[in-house]
């Protein structure tokens, strides 16, 4: 009704689970590495914008006081590739998150209220999905499609990485529709939508975060391991590009210039640590019986 | 289902629908149904990739070798020959053609190597992914047991820490990013390995044989891609085997076992460790597909020739026929193996088998 109030209690909300969130030491690790990496990647190219000429003379350095993390094959410092390179991967990991998650809850919650014959068919065709290798398959449909810019290869991942999760949805509603608060609503006739978005959603609202991150943390990986195959474009500094370009230079086998190679890895992992880590700790923040134990 | 039993009386006289019942709810013909519904749908999505999608396969192709300097008939003839369609068939036709061609094992021929059957390719590569794939997932699977087990009996102690730590983050890791440690570590820092010479599934001039020398070489050939592939999956596995034996062993029948004075090793073996392996069993069909498709980056990374390298290779030269070939045959490999692994939990679960499979 409020809409006011409803955005007053979501910062309520909000500060309380950070509140949460700092008692819990690798959680608040996790998420200080993200923000920083996302500010770094979105509000470092300001202050260091990519070097748009080769330097012959510093080709393939190890570290040093000028050069923090060495230089590539072009003697470019890979510090401030590492800088400018991390929006990309970053938009393509949110952006399949998100849009992987709404169609997932969006299916398996439908699939659940409406249950039945079309609740069975549904997950059966689920079912039949997740046991088609999504690689392979992702890697045909992109080359096919020769995708050209970061959103329509989002979309195609969420596409593709949706099932799994909407499966999940509706088994977490199915078990929330039992509870006496939502069946309360029911027998008040509040309707479908307020049932599913005051009721359900919020109360799920933590599972779906989570599932957010581990499904931004394979597109993140699937990206990768598109551009090393070679069928997203080849181009821009970003971390999966780095590491394939080093590669395809031979600098695996030269140990002087193994840090063109590390550098971005170790940004992609990082990263992956801090959301994984961050997503762990939010299931013990809003899952009270992890709390104790572990 | 609930149809026939409800329109039967309650006397003793079977519904005359009974038997339709009893056949549609036997577990393992609803897996084969299901296995072949599956391999279905992949053909015919790659039918739609191939011929009916805008800017297919075929398209492509044309376009491609209108643009080559052939002329537009020749183009038609030799695309449609390469891809083993007949483009004046109308869509549906063609449809129905491409699904005979496909089950009589007809997967087109080669657009970049003249001559070269896509099936014949395929005979070629395919055992030895089979090969490397199948042996880690049976490591995978013992490795991921024994530790998830050593750590669900050390639990709260720094065993459990350091492997469930270590876990997390193996299981965190893509295996293509493992593939490339294990690159710097083994070929480059520690020079241990040359990973130079391990190109290939054998040596050339290795015959396969039943000899020392062949398996030595198989062995050579696989070892840093089979370590990699299983440290890319094994923390899932050793996370899963510890929460479901840390569930077994708060059972009542192991508090019984215990309070009979059964031998340790007794209840180990038959009491905890047969029931807490079962959500594994099902875990194996995710195992098999992640393995597989992780299979194309890994073995392109240690230019291991089986399937994955085969795709990877035909996706770079942009080798239509073949890449819709072994995507096919990928997919239905995985399909397969997964029909085993469901097979397997029926017969290892009784239950899943007499309740009629379900979820």
């Amino acid at each position: 009704m409020n809409r006011f109030e409803g955005l007053a209690s979501l910062g309520r909300e909000t500060w309380k689970t950070f509140k949460l969130l700092s008692r819990n030491k690798m959680g608040l690790f996790g998420f200080i590495l993200v923000v920083v990496i996302v500010l770094l990647s979105f509000v470092g190219p300001l202050v260091w914008p990519p070097e748009d000429s080769a330097n012959v003379a510093d080709i393939n350095q190890g570290i040093s006081a000028k050069h923090w993390l060495g230089t590539d094959f072009q003697g470019q410092d890979n510090l401030r590739k590492i800088i400018n390179g991390g929006r990309d991967v970053i938009t393509i990991g949110f952006l399949t998150g998100i849009l992987a998650t709404l169609i997932a809850v969006s299916v398996g919650s439908f699939s659940a209220f409406v249950g039945g014959r079309v609740d069975t068919w549904l997950m059966d065709l689920v079912n039949v999905w997740l046991t088609i290798p999504k690689f392979p398959l992702l890697a045909v449909l992109a080359t096919v499609l020769s995708l050209k810019d970061i959103v329509t290869l989002s979309v195609l991942m969420a596409l593709l990485d949706w099932p799994g999760l909407s499966r999940q949805v509706r088994s977490q509603v199915l078990s929330l529709k039992q509870r006496d608060y939502v069946e309360a609503a029911t027998m008040l006739d509040l309707g479908t939508p307020h049932i599913i978005f005051r009721e359900l959603l919020p109360n799920m609202m933590s599972f779906i975060v989570i599932s957010m991150i581990f499904t931004m943390t394979q597109a993140i990986y699937q990206q990768t391991g598109l551009v090393f195959l070679g069928i997203v474009p080849y181009s821009g500094a970003n971390w999966s590009v780095m590491i394939t370009a080093a590669q395809r230079r031979g600098v695996l086998y030269n140990p002087q210039a193994m840090w063109s190679i590390l550098a971005p890895m170790g940004a992609i992992i990082l990263f992956q640590l801090g959301l994984v880590s961050f997503a762990r700790s939010l299931d013990e923040v809003f899952n009270p019986r992890l709390r104790t134990s572990v | 289902m609930t149809a026939s039993t409800a329109s039967s009386p309650p006397a003793a006289k079977p519904s005359p629908l009974a038997w339709l019942e009893r056949i549609t709810s036997n577990f393992l013909l609803q897996r084969l149904v299901k296995a072949l519904f599956t391999i279905w749908l992949v053909t015919t999505i790659t039918f739609f990739v191939v011929r009916a999608m805008p800017g297919n396969v075929v398209d492509i192709m044309l376009q491609e070798l209108t643009a080559a300097g052939v002329s537009p008939d020749d183009a038609r003839n030799q695309a449609a020959a390469l891809m083993g369609v007949n483009l004046d068939q109308p869509v549906y036709e063609q449809y129905l053609a491409y699904l005979v061609k496909v089950l009589q094992g007809d997967l087109g021929m080669s657009y970049r190597s003249q001559g070269l059957k896509v099936s014949e390719l395929i005979v070629q590569v395919l055992p030895w992914t089979l090969f490397s794939v199948g042996l880690s997932l049976l490591i995978t699977f013992i490795l991921g047991i024994m530790l998830g087990a050593v750590m669900a009996y050390n639990h709260d102690t720094w065993i459990d820490y350091l492997l469930s730590n270590l876990a997390a983050t193996l299981d965190a890791t893509s295996p293509y990013l493992i593939g490339l440690l294990a690159v710097l570590l083994f070929g480059v820092i520690w020079k241990s390995v040359p990973i130079m010479d391990m190109r290939g599934a054998l040596s050339p001039g290795i015959q396969p044989a039943f000899s020392l020398e062949f398996f030595a070489d198989v062995f050579k050939h696989v070892k840093v891609l089979l370590l990699v592939s299983v440290l890319a999956s094994v923390g899932s596995w050793m996370l899963t085997m510890k929460s479901s034996t840390i569930a077994t062993l708060g059972e009542d029948y192991v508090t019984a076992a215990r309070a009979r004075g059964l031998p340790d090793s007794r209840i180990l073996t038959a009491y905890v460790g047969r029931n807490a392996t079962l959500p594994l069993v099902t875990r194996l069909a995710i195992s098999i597909g992640f393995t597989m498709g992780g299979s194309i980056l890994l073995e392109s990374l240690f230019t291991y020739r089986g399937i994955g390298y085969q795709l990877a290779d035909a996706i770079a030269k942009r080798d239509y026929p073949i890449m819709q070939g072994v995507f096919l045959v990928i997919t239905i490999a995985v399909v397969l193996a997964n029909l085993l692994a469901d097979f397997l939990y029926g017969w290892l679960d009784p239950r899943i088998r007499i309740a009629g499979g379900g979820q």
